[in-house]
């Protein structure tokens, strides 16, 4: 038992659970309607937009995960560097015009959009019911970041003793997700980032210098590598997997519904816009993050269980107290997420399902203490699902997540710049997809979602949620074709091109 | 605002730089010890995030 490293980690864990609960108070907001629970009220400046966003997009089990990956597979984990470069330009481009349409039509999510765009509650829900699957097991897997460090630090009981601390602190996330909505991650997401910054600083200073410089480091991988058969530098047959693969996941982050909540939650477009130019250093970050898989393999880590590679590494090479504090960070880097995604999906529950199919004439009040409880409904199912159900299920609903939240991008991207593509085209489109990616996926055992597409004599090596989508969307362009030269009806757009593009509010005609 | 956004075809440089990996799927040159295609990686970190901030002024002269 590693007691230093565990009592700096049971301090930073009580700092956190305070700041969970007094954002209830922060930026006043009336918390009994969606809008303020579940958006905090749309007035989220750069400066928090930033820490929310960083927060929600590079998870504790992004930390985890990707250094687990470049330590047996070297040069393939770093397709998280490309992936968090051109989602930028994509994020720039595309948020803001769903921020703008969200706002002058008070929509809480992305199928609220495809709601009053297609007029059609089905396609609405196909889209909320992809989120909500994809973020269900995305929410379970940050446990294992916890479970990780947890497990560092020796806290390895038997039975219900070993999930104990697991449920504490879920217990803990429910209740302040509860009361304070999205504030909580918002506020919470700051002292995380401080202390993931500082960290990695240390780390990537500090250890080096113990391991004998990066060039060393660098050495050491190549030679080890192949043992894993892993390369230090990409493998050629191996190209458009890593390109397939860190595109796709990168159109796919920003349709998650976590993504969409915090992006909504901004104060304006050029909020998003700022941010496309000031997040890129969460990837300088994650760049240093995913070489401590590198550092690990110099510093003779071995273990079977890869997601314990970077907590082993801190305890090796830094002072304990020190690990400590990175486990700290790790551990609320988990929550933090964990949060937005909880409240995300049950802003989908509550506007897409709830609302739609239960209860059309209900108000705002009761719509968010629907929210409230389904916030905390997810957040326990996470918990039961991690800690009945075998860690590894949840890492391929994960592969399968962003094949599906793929699966969403021509409904709501094309969706934001053109009404041409028919409803039920795209409705196909999507449900074409679903089953051809899941079914590569399933083709793989779901270990991986890199499936070998054989067309004529040649086999090309891609992520499967590339290759889902392009049936998709060659569905999504014959049926429009089709659907729009029958004249099938398109439903009744409720929204006009100026939505689109100004973030100050017109007195447009509802 | 239509014509301002025709700079945003200059988005496309990075996708083209950093999905690419024949580019850059070498070890030399080294810089202080990282192999090229690590350094080169770092490098458009850095480039993307200026491209945005150039696209965000010209967005908003």
């Amino acid at each position: 038992m590693h007691w230093s490293a565990f009592i700096v980690f049971l301090i930073l864990f009580a700092i956190v659970t305070v700041l969970g609960f007094s954002a209830s108070r922060w930026h006043r907001g009336d918390l009994d309607l969606i809008e303020e629970w579940g958006l905090a009220g749309r007035r989220f400046g750069t400066f928090v937009t930033w820490f929310l966003l960083g927060g929600d997009l590079y998870t504790a089990y992004t930390f985890i995960a990707v250094p687990a990956l470049v330590y047996g597979a070297g040069a393939f984990g770093f397709f998280a560097v490309p992936y968090t470069i051109v989602v930028f330009p994509i994020m720039y481009i595309v948020m803001p015009r769903l921020w703008r349409v969200s706002k002058q039509r008070n929509y809480v999510t992305a199928s609220d959009f495809v709601r009053g765009r297609f007029d059609s509650s089905l396609l609405a829900l196909a889209i909320a019911i992809t989120g909500i699957l994809a973020t269900m097991p995305y929410i379970a897997l940050q446990l294992t970041g916890i479970q990780a460090v947890l497990t560092a630090m020796g806290l390895a009981g038997h039975g219900f003793l070993r999930d104990l601390p697991l449920i504490i602190a879920f217990v803990i996330l429910a209740a302040y997700t509860y009361t304070s909505g999205l504030r909580a991650p918002a506020l919470t997401a700051i002292l995380k980032d401080i202390l993931i910054y500082i960290t990695v600083i240390v780390a990537c200073i500090v250890i080096p210098v113990e391991l004998g410089g990066y060039g060393h480091i660098f050495h050491v991988a190549a030679a080890k590598l192949p043992a894993t058969k892993g390369s230090l530098i990409l493998s050629p047959k191996l190209f458009m997997a890593f390109s397939t693969l860190a595109l796709g996941s990168a159109f796919a982050l920003l349709l998650y519904p976590h993504a969409v909540t915090g992006s909504l939650g901004a104060k304006s477009g050029k909020t998003i816009q700022r941010n496309a130019a000031l997040l890129p250093l969460y990837s300088l970050a994650l760049t240093f993050i995913a070489i401590l898989g590198y550092m690990a393999i110099a510093a003779g880590i071995h273990t079977k269980d890869t997601s314990l590679v970077v907590p082993l590494l801190f305890l090796k090479t830094l002072p304990e107290w020190f690990a400590g504090f990175g486990f700290g960070a790790i551990a609320i880097g988990a929550l933090v997420p964990a949060a937005i995604m909880a409240i995300a999906a049950a802003n989908l529950f509550t506007r897409n399902i709830y609302r739609e199919y239960f209860a059309a004439a209900e108000g705002p009040n009761r719509e968010a203490q629907v929210a409230k409880i389904v916030g905390l409904i997810v957040i326990l199912g996470a918990l039961v699902f991690i800690v009945a159900i075998p860690l590894q299920y949840s890492i391929y609903f994960q592969t399968l997540g962003g094949i599906w939240i793929l699966q969403t991008v021509p409904t709501i991207m094309f969706g934001l710049y053109t009404k041409w593509f028919h409803r039920w085209a795209l409705l196909l489109g999507w449900l074409v997809g679903m089953v051809t990616g899941t079914s590569m996926a399933a083709a793989e055992s779901f270990k991986t979602s890199i499936y070998p597409l054989h067309l004529g004599h040649s086999v090309y090596l891609g992520y499967a949620g590339i290759w889902a989508i392009i049936v998709n969307i060659i569905i999504v362009v014959v049926l429009s074709l089709v659907f729009n030269s029958l004249h099938i009806s398109n439903g009744k757009d409720d929204t006009q091109s100026q939505d689109y593009v100004s973030d100050s509010s017109q007195a447009v005609g509802q | 605002m239509k014509t301002k956004n025709g700079w945003y075809w200059l988005f496309l440089i990075p996708f083209i730089g950093t999905l690419w990996p024949p580019f850059y799927s070498s070890y030399r040159p080294t810089l202080a010890g990282f192999p090229f295609m690590y350094w080169y990686l770092i490098l458009w970190i850095f480039l993307v995030a200026i491209l945005s901030g150039i696209v965000y002024f010209i967005d908003n002269r």
